[in-house]
């Protein structure tokens, strides 16, 4: 019996967990998508999640409104993408390079602002509580879902969409699968590889205010620990697909919440290596899923780490 | 007739040396404009701590007076020098062959922890140099065995290496943290999880008449040593052109797997080594000081020397001034200590940027290009 109820706490803490966790990842993961499919990679997320977690945590401080917090976060995430962006379009200029540089630059700028919000406390955004129904207190407390995620998912059925009916989506994909082709048919290749690149930007920043105002739930250097990177290979394993990008999100929160949920009945033992669950499944995907010999299905045919 | 034979030397003589110097001035282009890019950063840093209403000048000045101003500022860049020195050669050496690790930390946190872990039965029984020499190798092969693992995953499943090897940085310090937390713990030290103190007679010494350990000689040493690996032997060659095109290379018939692990094991061990000294030289001991920020300022060094070993040194150098210096600004001028993290990735930032500027500056250009 008691075997039961523990079983049921961790599998209920990580379902609530998998709905927490994964919203970051999600987030991230649908810009990263976004610009993979233009043809360029930008490993910079990471930087822009952490500038986007310390801006929104800042503004919502400031402010006192949490959602002003997620817009400003969104919006300092697009500066971000722009300048990748606009950078890669040099010639000669390496978007991995300019990825890592980019991490180092983001991480940078957040501590160097960050520092002095370390310590006042800023009001969160609020969880809508859907588990009304239910006497059960485990449940309740799983159900308690904050509106970005519903809106992530949202997101990522319209970006499925619109990636597949849309004008807008046939450009993208074909900017990304073939540049030749593209400029045959008058695209604008780096002004549609800027944009993707600021959208998705954008929404890593969104992602990184989910972090410092939801969960956890206030600002700290070590916030993101390689979020915005095991995005990057959630997207691959995702296979460039939004709705899939949606699962392995799940999958990355419920990995994530395992560590927290087998110490909240009292398994501490080798916690360690249940909080690097997230990045060994990475790792284990990222070897399972990837091919020296054959591309990715779905993969755009312009992206240097899939050539 | 006496005459054209007299002047033909000359002129030959005239003719070689205005070709040394056109081939100075173009290849000048390598060293001028990671310079240039250095001082556009500067300028871009100024500009930003003006707008914060501080003063530039007094910026750069403290970074000088902490980084080199005295002989005291000199050691304390030195010894933050010697890890940057192998970190970076965990870059460059890969980078040759295209790949791009960023995870070095990984394999130091990970050399170290071996180094630390394999001392704790050996201390008082072994003498010290042998316990030195087993830490050394342990952490060599933890550190080699670690990013070798990037390379093969590489060439037979594929996997982005830069991505691979950031993942296996986070799991790295897991394995740290579990260890030192839990049964390699020293249960004397009741404040900081630590593996047992190797000692202090069994440290790694100073060089003599200054505060900096061996590591930075070994350093120095392994540069040249893996300069003339990459640039004077067939396997350096033969990386180069792997590096250049994977495919011509296999069709030439090049061990192209071999190489890539080779190259990764031989980048860990180096940041293994890094991981070696701040054991055996510095904390005397593995736990999570450890992770330092060294691996990840060591891509930046790599990437402003342009991947090659013998730039290394002097670049980590200066990088490891201004990360010296990180203490004196932030007292002085009240700047949060990420004011070096800002500084090096608007470097990064800026450096990238000029590699597109190579070859269309009018002055680098080739006379005859024209």
């Amino acid at each position: 019996m008691g075997d039961d109820t523990g079983l049921m706490t961790v599998l209920l803490a990580m379902f609530a967990g998998a709905i927490r966790v994964s919203t970051p990842f999600l987030f991230v993961s649908l810009g990263e998508m976004l610009t993979e499919k233009s043809g360029r990679i930008n490993l910079g997320l990471e930087g822009t999640l952490v500038f986007g977690a310390m801006s929104g945590y800042a503004i919502s401080y400031h402010t006192g409104s949490p959602w002003f917090g997620v817009l400003v976060a969104g919006v300092a995430g697009s500066l971000f993408g722009a300048l990748h962006g606009y950078l890669c379009k040099l010639p000669k200029v390496n978007d991995i390079a300019i990825g890592i540089a980019m991490m180092l630059f983001g991480t940078g700028l957040a501590f160097f602002f960050g520092k002095a919000y370390i310590q006042p406390s800023a009001p969160r955004l609020p969880a809508l509580s859907l588990g009304g129904w239910s006497d059960h207190p485990g449940i309740r407390q799983a159900l308690e879902i904050n509106p970005l995620f519903l809106l992530g998912v949202g997101l990522a059925v319209l970006l499925w969409w619109a990636l597949k009916n849309t004008r807008y989506g046939l450009v993208l994909r074909t900017t990304g699968d073939s540049a030749p082709a593209a400029l045959a048919l008058g695209i604008n290749i780096n002004l549609v590889r800027l944009l993707a690149t600021t959208a998705g930007g954008f929404l890593a920043g969104i992602g990184g205010s989910f972090l410092s105002l939801y969960y956890p739930g206030s600002w700290t250097e070590g916030l993101s620990s390689g979020q915005g990177l095991m995005a990057v290979a959630l997207v691959i394993f995702a296979r460039w697909n939004p709705i899939y990008c949606f699962w392995a999100a799940l999958l990355f929160g419920a990995a994530g919440a395992l560590g927290p949920a087998l110490q909240s009945i009292g398994i501490s033992r080798g916690y360690h290596f249940f909080n690097a669950a997230p990045y060994i499944l990475t790792l284990l995907i990222m070897i399972v899923s990837t091919s020296p010999k054959r591309s990715l299905k779905g993969a755009p045919g312009e992206l240097s780490i899939t050539k | 007739m006496a005459d054209t034979t007299e002047t033909l030397p000359l002129t030959a003589e005239k003719g070689r040396f205005s070709e040394t110097l056109e081939r100075v001035r173009r290849s000048s282009e390598y060293v001028v404009m990671p310079i240039l890019a250095l001082i556009v950063s500067g300028i871009l840093f100024s500009i930003f701590l003006f707008a914060l209403g501080k003063s530039p000048v007094d910026f750069f000045s403290l970074v000088w007076r902490g980084g080199f101003g005295t002989s005291f500022s000199w050691q304390n860049t030195l010894a933050r020098s010697a890890p940057l020195v192998f970190t970076a050669l965990c870059v460059a050496i890969p980078a040759r062959l295209g790949l791009v690790i960023i995870g070095g930390e990984g394999a130091l946190v990970l050399g170290g922890f071996a180094a630390g872990a394999i001392a704790i039965p050996l201390i008082g029984v072994v003498p010290s140099y042998v316990l030195l020499a087993v830490m050394l190798f342990a952490s060599m092969i933890a550190g080699g065995a670690w990013i070798g693992c990037v390379g093969a995953l590489r060439h037979f499943r594929g996997v982005n290496e830069t991505i691979a090897s950031l993942l296996m940085f986070y799991i790295a310090v897991s394995i740290l943290n579990f260890f030192v937390e839990g049964a390699l713990r020293d249960p004397s030290d009741p404040n900081k999880p630590s593996t047992a103190p190797i000692g202090s007679e069994n440290m790694v010494g100073f060089i003599p008449g200054t505060d900096v350990h061996w590591g930075l000689l070994v350093g120095i040493l392994l540069c040249g040593l893996l300069y003339l690996l990459m640039n004077r032997t067939t396997f350096g060659f033969a990386a180069q052109i792997a590096g250049g095109n994977l495919r011509a290379a296999q069709a030439q018939g090049l061990p192209v797997g071999k190489l890539m692990v080779i190259s990764c094991a031989i980048a860990g061990a180096c940041a293994g080594l890094a991981g070696f000294f701040e054991v055996a030289a510095i904390h005397g001991k593995a736990n999570a000081s450890l992770i330092a920020g060294y691996g990840f300022t060591g891509i930046l060094v790599s990437f402003l020397a342009r991947h090659n070993p013998l730039v290394i040194v002097p670049v980590a150098i200066f990088l490891g001034g201004i990360a010296a210096s990180g203490g004196l600004v932030q007292r002085r001028m009240d700047l949060p200590d990420a004011t070096v993290l800002l500084l090096q990735g608007l470097i990064f930032l800026v450096l990238l940027v000029s590699e597109t500027f190579y070859g269309r500056l009018p002055f680098f250009r080739s006379k005859g290009a024209q």
